[in-house]
């Protein structure tokens, strides 16, 4: 049962070499979030970085632990760890206990990346997967939001982040809700430009909208981005609550506020677009994004819970292999009928 | 050697063929109700005296029972077994009772059960057969114990409902849900599996040093 | 190793098949019934016990109770009720003197049905207590509903006029309004929502304050209660 050298070697797609590297898209990725994360530095302080590193820390522990000693130095290089650890961060809420954000980091990549095989074998998407894990975990914690660092300034550190391991945040009386939270639990609508700009209650990558799409501009310019996946999200999504304003308009969200409050924006443009778990054909492309528009506010208007842009892009995850397999273009010179 | 064959196949229930770890049987249990040990050990009682009373009933009858009736002449013994242990564990212990539920009853539909009564009791002769019962229930009484000690401690900071930690534990819920249950016995395979594979490599370098040695 | 494989040349006849399902059917069912008949005795006393310390709990000092159905526009005393007739039951304390209903009621929650049982006082239009008998809300949220001690104290003396109110915790102004428990806003309201449910479904049914059935004479009344 011991390794060697194999005789044959096999790869996975995509096999074309267009001077598109692993190292290079994850780099870029990396360059795009920058703004996003300096904006997340700039409302919640010393708190985001302590975070942002707990997170990016577990994802390289658990890389380091679990990889294979030869592929251990070319995991490492190729920065996917880090980025899943920085998505996850982005995600959290800014008052989570340290210890939790490394867990949620190692079990990211434990059990989102390594378990199935390593970068390109994964279903699902680690970053969302360490953050169900973490929500099905430490509910409480994961939805105890805290405003925006009002006074103290940078160095202020929310009291919930230095929680010893395993024992509990002191809730803090300064929780409040997040702009979806409030349209759902105590229908209070939160005024578009604070939506935009992020001075807003929620995780810390999900403030800034304006930010989040600068980097997904920079992304497409680069080619290292699937334009159809969030355009079809952000489009299914504009147009489902355009229908429902039809409705009751009052009672439902308009499109502007779908699209900016929660992850959508974040979610949209970097966790669906992962090329490893979004499905290859331009036509399944459409459809995932289609579904996980669908999905999301599915869950945000009819579920149980103010945010479902987690559950909506897991879910379409599983569903790739599925949408691939029908949406498989025909050969070029075969009839349509035999097989 | 009668004894050290009856000793076998107690063992190998326990550890090299455990009906979890090894077998992989009797998964519905398994995840459903180990939230915390004291279900775990309820719960592997009562699948032990199942076992047991129809390893040896069905061994014993062995010769009688033909063999076109066999499986529904097990499922009447085994059932009889699971109606007994449900109505004494209602009786005694109402309160382990309501927590297990419907999977008292559903312990009639444990694999494990049925396949040791076609698989061995029904082969061999009484003495051999309730050892293999025994080391099989204590096997899956192991394996169950072994997650609802760790789902419990994390699910709850608690083990046989004393806390173990501070007022300030902070419990992780996943560990209580199904998905705990998955999670864990997930983890507990890949080191059980990892053991093997090391072991199995180890005697495989053993045996490779000797063949170059002579 | 021996092997003592069932040995059967001929297939045997259906009338051999046929008896040797019969005799263990039959084995079969004289140990259940045997099990059954010696259970069954401490089973049932063990449900009227646990009945009889939820009325107490829900309803501070009573010390006698009997089961109380509506039957012909009459809220009366029963021996036994019939099965699935709503029951509730009427609690009195040491002078046999009325104190309150223990009313069961049930509803859907976040995961699945919830049942409870809630005393009332119909003097004082008041919930003096409650008690979650059976739950699978969520470990570590919803179940705060049974485990929040300080949310099952709220039920001590809260006004159903006109109807009881869950609201944000810390903000209880008014006697008919409750602390919702943080985190688990959907299982506190469900409880709510039933036991407000439950009363408007009884409160036509309830005889005027002062009036209730008086606690039957028998010292069988508050056993029997359990069936």
């Amino acid at each position: 049962m011991k390794k060697s050298d194999p005789d044959l070697l096999l790869f996975h797609a995509p096999l074309l070499r267009q001077g598109m590297t692993t190292p290079k898209v994850m780099r870029d990725v990396l360059i795009a979030l920058a703004p996003a994360t300096a904006a997340s530095m700039w409302f919640f302080g010393l708190s985001a970085i302590l975070i942002l590193g707990a997170c990016i820390g577990g994802a390289v522990a658990a890389e380091w632990l679990f990889a294979d000693r030869q592929a251990r130095s070319d995991s490492l290089r190729d920065a996917s760890g880090i980025l899943t650890g920085l998505l996850l961060g982005l995600t959290l809420p800014p008052g989570l206990p340290l210890w939790m954000a490394f867990l949620g980091g190692f079990v990211g990549i434990a059990l989102g990346k390594v378990i199935w095989g390593g970068l390109g074998h994964n279903l699902f998407n680690p970053a969302l997967l360490g953050r169900a894990f973490l929500l099905a975990t430490f509910p409480i914690a994961m939805t105890t939001w805290v405003p925006a660092v009002t006074e103290g300034g940078f160095l202020q550190i929310y009291p919930g982040n230095l929680a010893l391991p395993f024992m509990q945040a002191q809730i803090d009386a300064m929780s409040s809700a997040t702009p979806l939270g409030m349209l759902k639990f105590e229908s209070e609508v939160t005024p578009l430009t604070d939506l935009m700009l992020g001075n807003v209650s929620g995780s810390l990558g999900e403030t800034s909208g304006l930010l989040l799409l600068l980097g997904g501009v920079y992304l497409w310019l680069r080619r290292d981005l699937d334009w159809r996946i969030p355009v079809s999200i952000l489009l299914t999504v504009v147009v489902f609550s355009a229908v429902l304003g039809l409705f009751d308009a009052a009672r439902f969200p308009t499109p502007l506020f779908s699209v900016f409050s929660g992850g959508l924006l974040l979610g949209a443009i970097y966790m669906a677009t992962d090329p490893v778990t979004s499905p290859v054909t331009p036509k399944g492309t459409w459809i995932f994004g289609i579904g996980t528009g669908v999905l999301v506010m599915l869950i945000r208007v009819f579920g149980g819970l103010p945010e479902g842009v987690m559950y909506a892009i897991l879910l379409m995850n599983a569903a790739t292999p599925l949408i691939d397999r029908y949406t498989q273009p025909r050969v070029f010179g075969r009839g349509g009928d035999t097989k | 050697m009668k004894k050290n064959e009856s000793y076998e196949e107690f063992i190998k229930g326990v550890w090299r063929d455990n009906p979890v770890f090894a077998q992989v049987l009797g998964m519905c249990p398994m995840l459903a109700v180990t939230n915390s040990a004291i279900n775990a050990v309820a719960m592997g009682m009562a699948t032990l005296f199942v076992l047991v009373g129809s390893s040896f009933l069905v061994s014993s009858f062995r010769n009688w029972i033909p063999k076109q009736v066999r499986i529904s002449c097990f499922i009447i013994i085994i059932a009889t077994f699971v109606t007994i242990a449900d109505y004494t564990l209602l009786a005694l212990v109402p309160k382990v009772h309501k927590e297990l539920g419907a999977f008292i009853p559903l312990i009639v539909a444990n694999c494990l059960i049925l396949g040791r009564q076609e698989a061995f009791a029904s082969r061999y002769p009484t003495r051999l057969a309730v050892m293999d019962a025994i080391g099989m229930a204590v096997g899956f009484l192991v394996a169950l114990l072994s997650l609802g000690i760790v789902r419990e401690i994390l699910g709850d900071g608690a083990l046989f409902g004393v806390k173990l930690f501070s007022e300030n534990f902070e419990p992780w819920v996943i560990m209580i849900l199904p998905p705990g249950g998955f999670l864990t016995l997930g983890v507990i395979l890949l080191f059980f599996n990892w053991f093997k594979f090391k072991k199995d490599e180890f005697l495989e370098d053993v045996a490779e040093a000797e063949r170059s040695g002579s | 190793m021996t092997t003592d494989t069932i040995k059967q040349a001929a297939p045997p006849s259906s009338l051999r098949l046929v008896l040797t399902l019969a005799i263990a059917g039959l084995i079969s069912g004289i140990a259940i019934i045997g099990i059954y008949e010696s259970t069954l005795p401490t089973i049932t006393a063990n449900k009227a016990r646990e009945l009889r310390e939820a009325v107490f709990k829900v309803l501070p000092g009573v010390s006698q109770m009997q089961a109380l159905v509506y039957r012909d526009g009459e809220l009366i005393t029963v021996e036994k009720p019939d099965k699935d007739e709503p029951v509730i039951y009427g609690g009195y304390d040491e002078a046999h003197e009325f104190v309150g209903y223990a009313m069961p009621a049930a509803g859907p929650g976040f995961q699945d049905t919830i049942a409870i049982l809630y005393g009332y006082k119909p003097g004082e239009k008041q919930v003096v207590g409650m008690e979650v008998l059976e739950s699978r809300e969520t470990p570590g949220l919803g179940d705060k509903i049974y485990k929040d001690a300080v949310w099952v104290g709220g039920f001590s003396a809260l006004s159903v006029e006109p109807e009881i109110v869950a609201v944000k915790k810390g903000t209880k102004s008014k006697p008919n309004e409750i602390d919702a428990i943080t985190g688990a806003t959907i299982s506190s309201k469900a409880v709510v929502r039933i036991i407000n449910e439950a009363h408007t479904a009884w409160t036509g049914k309830l005889p005027p304050a002062g009036s209730e059935p008086p606690l039957r004479e028998t010292e069988t009344a508050s056993t029997e209660a359990g069936q």
